[in-house]
């Protein structure tokens, strides 16, 4: 096991999900206490001192959004759980959705107890259908025992929770991108600011919070912000649920106490790279995040500082291993035919960004590429960097020259050679 | 999809007043699973329902990939071709199922069972290579485990 665990705590069983086996766990009892003690600000309190970051991918303070949000200004607040997941390589917000949604549900009470948040939304990306179902059925459950609705654990708390599916767009995981879908309307991202947590939802204050980020909130109320410090390291407090693919021999979800050896991890927890072949690179966090050197990481520790000085970051905790003789011209076609796909097409240079990138990429994989394509990537990726509404044009130019920074050598004998130096070769 | 409305306005009790551009996508999503695509009569009664423009309806339709404005095939396969999926043999399998269906990704077989199409990423990159076969997700595929599914799908 890679250090402590905060979440996966319990064995999974075929109804370890339900609300009598959460309730044996001792669910509920931190928001029914909650309720009857603290008050809002010791709820927040405890949120901003613990230093828990967003696990969505951009690691922003929850506290220091929530913080935003003024209470008693005499507006409806909103507080949404983003469960939009769908960066490539992460799957480890489904592994809460379908195996501890009450977990979910008494973050999400506890955050809108702390917001003033009355009404509240999970958005589930609309392909989830086992996470859909078993976040439904929870939803469920939880009016029927009185934990949502009103007086709450019979006290003036009321509370509801709305499941919202998704349609297929992955530009909805952005989070004002998320607000626009939940309008009923396409996914397009907002220019900022105002912030959402100044007018988000229909123009009034909004929370959106990753799935996991919320299902640290009860640990972090039940056992205090120093607590939770006291797992991790000092600048990543706590764990993060680390979805492992690709080149490796036990893929899946893992726990991972932040400050965690890498290569330990790799070697210990996941069984190491898929058939014994050594280990040539790793995209950390998601295809967003810049890929790594199989050497980089021996020395690197899984946390958001170590990730940060190698210039990459853990990000979504989506975790792309690729053993030694996969071709990297090949990874990064993939990529940047996925960010073409995914661009919402609002903001030019990504639209265009995006498009461009995919052809120059497809003509290097076709034979066709010119030496000059090396740097035409490079200036696009710049480009799009800090030019749009939201980061999908940065992310894309990040995959690029993330590759281009660590793999140059290979793209350079595709273009020479007009074929892969690796044969091609993905699996 | 009048036998919808009752279940529409169910849902309208759930949420805050003031959401009705919220109710387009699952209203939507629920006329798309009763016909298994969006027809302009849908169209036109939402928007009668809803009031809301019937441009946000038709952009909506048009910018998410799960809707379809056109009836297809019985068993829609969704094939994962992202970054894990092609890692553990995503391109394999498409060949396969594209030489087995004799279509390519877009068509649907002359018999009207099997549509095809290529996605990105579902999520379910632990258990890759994975496709979805209607709202079912089928992992962990193999040349193997795809011929037996196909013998299934009638």
């Amino acid at each position: 096991m890679a250090g402590q665990q905060l979440l996966m705590t319990f064995p999974v069983t075929a109804t370890s999900h339900g609300l009598a086996e959460y309730r044996a766990r001792g669910g509920y009892t931190v928001l029914e206490d909650a309720l009857h003690t603290r008050t809002p600000q010791e709820i927040t309190q405890a949120v901003t001192a613990a230093g828990l970051q967003g696990r969505g991918g951009a690691l922003f303070p929850t506290g220091r959004k929530w913080a935003v949000v003024v209470p008693g200004d005499g507006q409806p607040h909103y507080l949404v759980a983003n469960a939009d997941e769908g960066e490539p390589g992460t799957f480890k917000d489904r592994w809460i959705l379908e195996n501890a949604p009450h977990l979910l549900l008494e973050g999400m009470l506890l955050s809108a107890y702390a917001l003033e948040a009355r009404h509240c939304f999970i958005y589930i990306r609309g392909e989830f259908d086992l996470p859909y179902r078993r976040v439904a059925a929870a939803v469920e459950e939880a009016y029927e025992a009185g934990w949502l609705g009103e007086h709450i654990g019979g006290t003036g708390f009321a509370c509801d929770i709305l499941v919202y599916r998704g349609a297929g767009a992955y530009v909805a995981g952005e989070a004002s991108g998320l607000l626009s879908s939940l309008e009923g309307k396409k996914s397009y991202p907002r220019n900022r600011p105002p912030r959402l947590t100044v007018r988000g939802l229909y123009q009034r204050p909004t929370v959106v919070n990753n799935v996991e980020s919320l299902s640290n909130v009860a640990g972090i109320v039940a056992h205090g912000a120093a607590a939770f410090r006291a797992v991790g390291t000092q600048k990543s407090p706590g764990t993060r649920l680390i979805s492992v693919s690709g080149h490796i021999n036990r893929p899946g979800v893992y726990e991972v106490e932040l400050g965690f050896p890498w290569r330990k991890f790799l070697e210990e927890d996941c069984g190491g790279v898929l058939g014994g072949r050594p280990l040539k690179a790793v995209v950390p966090g998601g295809i967003s995040s810049k890929v790594l050197t199989g050497a980089e990481t021996e020395t690197l520790r899984l946390s958001h500082e170590d990730l940060w000085s190698a210039g990459s970051t853990l990000g979504s905790g989506g975790m792309i291993v690729v053993a030694e003789g996969t071709c990297m011209v090949r990874l990064l076609q993939i990529m940047l035919r996925f960010y073409h796909h995914e661009s919402c097409g609002q903001c030019t240079p990504c639209r265009d960004g995006t498009g461009w990138m995919h052809r120059i990429i497809d003509r290097i994989v076709a034979g066709d590429g010119r030496p000059e394509d090396i740097e035409r990537l490079y200036y696009i990726a710049k480009y799009n960097d800090g030019t749009t509404i939201c980061g999908l044009g940065d992310a894309a130019g990040f995959a690029a020259s993330g590759m281009l920074d660590k793999f140059r050598d290979e793209f350079d004998y595709y273009i020479a050679h007009k074929r892969s130096r690796c044969e091609g070769r993905i699996e | 999809m009048n036998d919808l409305i009752a279940e529409f306005e169910a849902l309208r009790a759930r949420f805050p007043p003031g959401f009705e551009s919220s109710f387009v996508l699952p209203c939507l999503r629920r006329m798309h699973e009763r016909r298994g695509y969006v027809a302009d009569a849908d169209i036109d009664a939402l928007v009668a329902l809803l009031g809301v423009p019937r441009i946000q309806v038709e952009e909506a339709l048009s910018f998410y990939t799960q809707f379809r404005r056109r009836p297809i095939g019985r068993w829609h396969l969704q094939i994962c071709r992202n970054v894990s999926c092609s890692m553990r043999g995503a391109d394999r399998l498409l060949e396969h199922l594209q030489r087995k269906l004799e279509v390519a990704p877009g068509e649907t077989t002359p018999d009207g069972r099997c549509t095809l199409d290529t996605v990105e990423c579902l999520g379910s990159c632990g258990t890759a290579p994975v496709m979805m076969v209607n709202e079912r997700y089928v992992e962990n595929l193999s040349l193997t485990t795809l011929d037996r599914l196909l013998d299934e799908l009638k």
